[in-house]
């Protein structure tokens, strides 16, 4: 599987919220790869990687968050000047845009990772792919 | 001042003989025209020619607004629609609006009552009338114009909203009287205020307020602001529109009742047994004059209570109490009627949410605002806040679209609205009123 799961939690803007997710996924032994909040003044949205999408996802379930789960692409980008601004020019000729992107915590080998959510994957994939980039899949993220 | 000295202070028996004549031609009328009152009258084996005395109103059925609501739009009229020359209506319980119509001569009669009540609240010819009351299918705007141009008054249709031009208005064409709901009173009164238009440059002698519950402390307030005597009027378009009671200036101690157009009666609103004067209760209304849309010990929900003691106005009609509460769980919202169910039926239509939600009712700089939480469910969640905050407008939109009141829409985690015994908690008024 050339894309990636992450899921997604509704979070309200209360002060502890975020720990209570932390602490879940701890009981659960999820471990988590990678994260990102985005956030309005009232609600903010958590997104996840973790190594166990659906252990982590039914242990906040049970714990009454309201989860989702959405397919992402984890993108090999040149760690040196210039190598992220390659890989979002080459989207931009190709007008696919991103939706959202975030950096994973470990790199692989002499890449960094991001994390990217385009208006169309696989579309993003292919163009990707072809051009001499790497993807990383679902089963070598988790296992980073 | 009075304005219609025969009627309004008619002794105590000559009105009685009056109410009961109108009040069989009433029953008479909607007897032979409105088939819904035919079939309640013989499910209760009453005929009009029952009632002999006023006492024997109390074995007439109720008539509640889900009876109007079940009557959409004309079925409640009692005249040809061609004699109708006015439809208003305001918001029911589910989306429905409850219609109400009016024959020439019943808006000559509204135009009357509400001459009247601005007489009453202190109003007369050669005043300049500001009505700040919404002009449109509510009752409220063209109730208190026809009521001016009776009076022979000067009115400025100014309508709500457009604060700003209404200040300029205020100190530039000097009116002498202020009608709007007591809420939006505040808010002009602190917008001249910020335009550096203070109570000197202005020319307001009364302020005559309704459409929305108000406390003695918002009184005052309004007074001390707008250096004015505030005036509270009563009225509902079920059962006219404003101008069904009224303050007199000279007491300011209840608002009187048109008995000569309407009978009053307070009852228990979990037995519906009639109460006695002075006892606090649900308020209905007999109309007895109204040719359109008759009601007929039409419940009101709001809760008060009456006192028959004679005024110092001279007036003989009976006082009610100023309103204390609602026996059904409707909010006046900025003089809008917000049932909670009528925001639970717009959330039902989109797909995305649960109809779990909560109302949250303040006054901010005297405006009423309205915040509707609702829980985010799994389907209607999104991992992008664009697609959240999408969600958030479309309901604020559709409940404008209904209701005609805007909502901030705030989406919160599920199963956090306060339950109580298994029951949401609908509705969280924090007005101090």
């Amino acid at each position: 599987m050339q894309q990636v799961e992450q899921i997604s939690v509704f979070l309200e803007n209360k002060s502890g919220r975020l720990s209570e997710v932390t602490a879940i996924l701890s009981e659960a032994k999820v471990n988590i790869r990678a994260l990102a909040l985005a956030d309005t003044s009232d609600f903010g949205v958590l997104r996840l990687i973790v190594d166990d999408t659906e252990k982590a996802r039914k242990a906040l379930k049970n714990n009454g968050f309201t989860v989702g789960k959405t397919n992402v692409v984890a993108v090999a980008v040149a760690d040196r000047p210039g190598g992220l601004h390659e890989i979002l020019m080459l989207l931009h000729s190709a007008k696919i845009n991103v939706e959202y992107m975030y950096a994973f915590v470990r790199s692989s080998g002499d890449s960094a990772v991001m994390i990217f959510r385009f208006e169309k994957n696989q579309e993003a994939i292919e163009l990707i792919q072809a051009n001499g980039i790497r993807i990383i899949d679902g089963d070598q993220l988790y296992a980073l | 001042m009075i304005y219609d000295i025969e009627y309004e202070t008619m002794p105590r028996e000559a009105l009685e003989a009056i109410q009961i004549r109108r009040l069989q031609t009433t029953l008479q009328r909607v007897y032979t025209s409105v088939p819904f009152y035919r079939n309640k009258f013989q499910e209760a084996n009453i005929t009009p020619s029952d009632i002999k005395t006023l006492a024997d109103l109390q074995r007439l059925p109720f008539t509640t607004k889900q009876d109007l609501r079940d009557n959409y739009p004309f079925n409640m009229f009692a005249v040809p629609m061609d004699t109708v020359v006015r439809i208003h209506a305001s918001s029911g319980t589910t989306g429905k609006p409850t219609v109400v119509g009016y024959t020439a001569r019943d808006v000559a009669t509204w135009s009357t009552l509400m001459a009247r009540a601005l007489t009453a609240g202190g109003a007369g010819r050669g005043d300049i009338v500001h009505n700040a009351y919404g002009y449109g299918i509510f009752t409220g705007g063209l109730g208190v114009h026809y009521g001016a141009e009776r009076l022979g008054a000067s009115v400025i249709p100014v309508s709500g909203g457009n604060t700003k031009r209404q200040v300029v208005i205020m100190r530039d064409f000097k009116p002498t009287i202020i009608t709007s709901t007591p809420s939006y009173a505040l808010h002009l009164a602190e917008a001249a205020e910020e335009m550096g238009v203070g109570p000197e440059s202005l020319s307001f002698k009364f302020g005559i307020f309704g459409a929305e519950p108000w406390s003695e402390q918002m009184r005052r307030e309004i007074e001390r602001k707008l250096d004015i005597k505030a005036m509270d009027i009563y009225g509902l378009s079920e059962v006219m529109g404003p101008g069904v009671a009224i303050e007199c200036h000279e007491a300011r101690n209840g608002l009187h009742i048109f008995e000569d157009h309407f009978i009053p009666e307070i009852v228990d609103p979990n037995t519906l047994e009639p109460l006695p004067y002075g006892e606090t209760g649900e308020l209905v209304f007999t109309s007895l004059t109204k040719e359109a849309f008759p009601v007929i010990r039409y419940r009101t929900r709001d809760i008060t209570c009456l006192n028959p003691e004679p005024c110092i106005c001279g007036r003989s009609h009976i006082r009610m109490h100023r309103v204390t509460g609602r026996s059904d769980d409707m909010l006046i919202i900025r003089g809008v009627n917000v049932f909670p169910s009528q925001i639970e039926s717009v959330l039902m239509e989109i797909e995305e949410v649960e109809p779990h939600y909560q109302l949250v009712v303040d006054r901010h700089d005297n405006l009423d605002v309205l915040s509707v939480k609702v829980e985010v469910s799994e389907r209607g969640f999104s991992d992008e806040v664009r697609g959240l905050q999408k969600l958030e407008r479309r309901i604020s939109k559709n409940i404008k679209e209904l209701l005609g009141v805007s909502a901030e829409v705030k989406l919160v985690e599920p199963k956090t609205i306060q339950r109580s015994e298994g029951k949401a908690v609908r509705v969280v008024d924090n007005r101090q009123i």
